[in-house]
């Protein structure tokens, strides 16, 4: 008996990748604005960037309906916790939040691959980096979507710290400053913009520092 | 069959008290279920895209001394490292430990859960609960779950009023009592260094050296497994963490270069 292939899915990809650097007293954010499904391009304007809370944002990339939800959702929870708590809730409880919004639709999942980044409650830069069933960690730094298998060796290679898991523990802050790291960023995307065809157009950048927040734009191949 | 949904209760007081225009909202979080009666094969092709992290491995014995639990940290999905630095040891409470094998996501969420009902348990009975009890606690959740395609392979690790405890828990529902185990991808060849060289009278630091060796050769031939290899030790005065080398580093330090001896040296040629 031959396998039964269901006629429609309710899942797509509409691709993109998004990248986030912690460092000392800030948090980079970037993704491209290309949403694609297939061969075909949907629009060469699109953010997949979402500000969860005053310290904390979010880059999701892969079925954008999913992350649309997924945004709509978090922001009604975290409306609800201001008004139950008088105050904005901090990046480590959102990447919570985020964990376990993921994980109560471990049977039917959120085609989502979302990185989380933000400032910790000493002002310290954070990114939470996710898998879509929910499984998360802390790290200095990540990339997900399509790119993200060309950008994230390259981190590798240029931000690569101290494991966290090592006995003595060793420091683990990215070193650079934060007109670096925005360059850095940059330099992923022009990369990765060559040679994978759902990152393309435009760049979005998002700094959170002690400052707030300041967003910029670039220019990316649009071919 | 009725879903053990316990953990997934809100403990908020004031979740339901909100105006109904939101019920989804303010109701207790629950699973979303798809409509269909086989959860496996839902969206089988899709859910392998999603290729969420796995592959591992993980080891506890008890020892003269207590219990010894090390793990790896690589994180795969597919083919590609996702990560090198998971955490695979859960600390569930300050002397019980739970490792992680499977699913990253399912074994984090069920493991913070257990915690969470360890939790209560002490709150509501003034005592501490046993290995015993928090491995039944989970293995009773996983066997509700049994078929929806959960993966989990814990062993629950820690030292209650009895002694030293080490329970094996499975997504299939499996739940076994037992002094040696190893679980993952990498298990086969951390098994084969682990049973070669166990001895129940070893000291703390004999014990850690065999945990550690163990889980270094298992990195060295399982692809899935790398990264840092963490080694824990539970005490009478609950768990410590030991070390944390990284494997690559664990390959020099036992197999360390020695310059060949030279038999004909090249000479420099002058002014050529």
């Amino acid at each position: 008996m031959t396998k039964q292939h269901p006629a429609w899915s309710p899942y797509d990809n509409n691709g993109g990748t998004c990248v986030a650097i912690a460092g000392a007293d800030y948090c980079v954010i970037a993704a491209d604005t290309r949403m694609s499904t297939g061969y075909s391009i949907l629009t060469r304007d699109y953010s997949k960037i979402c500000k969860l809370a005053d310290k904390c944002v979010m880059a999701s990339s892969g079925f954008q309906a999913d992350v649309k939800a997924l945004q709509k959702l978090l922001a009604a929870r975290h409306l609800i916790y201001q008004h139950q708590h008088n105050k904005q809730m901090s990046c480590p409880g959102m990447a919570q939040l985020l964990s376990n919004t993921l994980y109560y639709k471990r049977f039917f999942p959120y085609y989502s691959f979302n990185v989380l980044g933000g400032l910790d409650n000493e002002g310290k830069g954070c990114v939470y980096t996710y898998d879509a069933v929910g499984s998360y960690e802390r790290v200095g730094y990540s990339s997900q979507g399509s790119g993200s298998t060309l950008i994230m060796p390259f981190l590798d290679n240029q931000l690569k710290s101290p494991s966290p898991l090592l006995l003595p523990a060793q420091d683990a802050v990215t070193p650079l400053s934060e007109a670096e790291a925005v360059d850095l960023v940059k330099t992923c995307f022009a990369s990765a913009t060559e040679r994978d065809i759902y990152t393309a157009n435009k760049l979005e950048i998002v700094v959170l520092n002690k400052g707030g927040i300041h967003r910029e734009y670039m220019e990316l191949r649009k071919d | 069959m009725k879903l053990d949904t316990s953990g997934l209760e809100s403990t908020s007081p004031f979740f339901g008290s909100g105006d109904e225009l939101c019920p989804e909202l303010s109701a207790a979080p629950s699973f979303s279920l798809p409509l269909s009666t086989d959860f496996d094969e839902f969206q089988k092709d899709t859910k392998a895209t999603l290729k969420h992290a796995k592959g591992t491995t993980t080891l506890a014995f008890i020892f003269k001394e207590g219990v010894m639990v090390a793990a790896d940290s690589r994180a795969s999905m597919g083919g590609y490292i996702s990560s090198q630095s998971v955490k695979k040891i859960i600390e569930i409470n300050p002397y019980m430990l739970g490792t992680m094998a499977g699913g990253a996501a399912d074994c984090q969420f069920w493991h913070r859960n257990l915690g969470i009902k360890c939790r209560l348990h002490e709150l509501a009975n003034k005592r501490r609960i046993s290995v015993t009890g928090a491995s039944k606690l989970l293995a009773n959740i996983l066997y509700s779950y049994r078929g929806m395609g959960l993966s989990v392979g814990t062993m629950i690790a820690g030292w209650d009023e009895t002694g030293p405890g080490l329970y094996y828990v499975d997504s299939e529902g499996g739940r076994l009592k037992g002094t040696r185990f190893s679980v993952g991808s990498g298990s086969p060849y951390a098994y084969g260094v682990l049973d070669s060289g166990y001895k129940f009278d070893m000291s703390i630091e004999e014990a850690a050296e065999l945990a550690r060796r163990a889980i270094y050769h298992a990195t060295f031939r399982d692809a899935a497994s790398g990264g840092v290899a963490s080694v824990y030790y539970v005490g009478p005065n609950g768990w410590k963490k030991l070390s944390g080398d990284d494997v690559g580093e664990l390959h020099y330090h036992y197999y360390p270069v020695t310059p060949s001896t030279v038999e004909q040296e090249m000479a420099e040629v002058a002014g050529a």
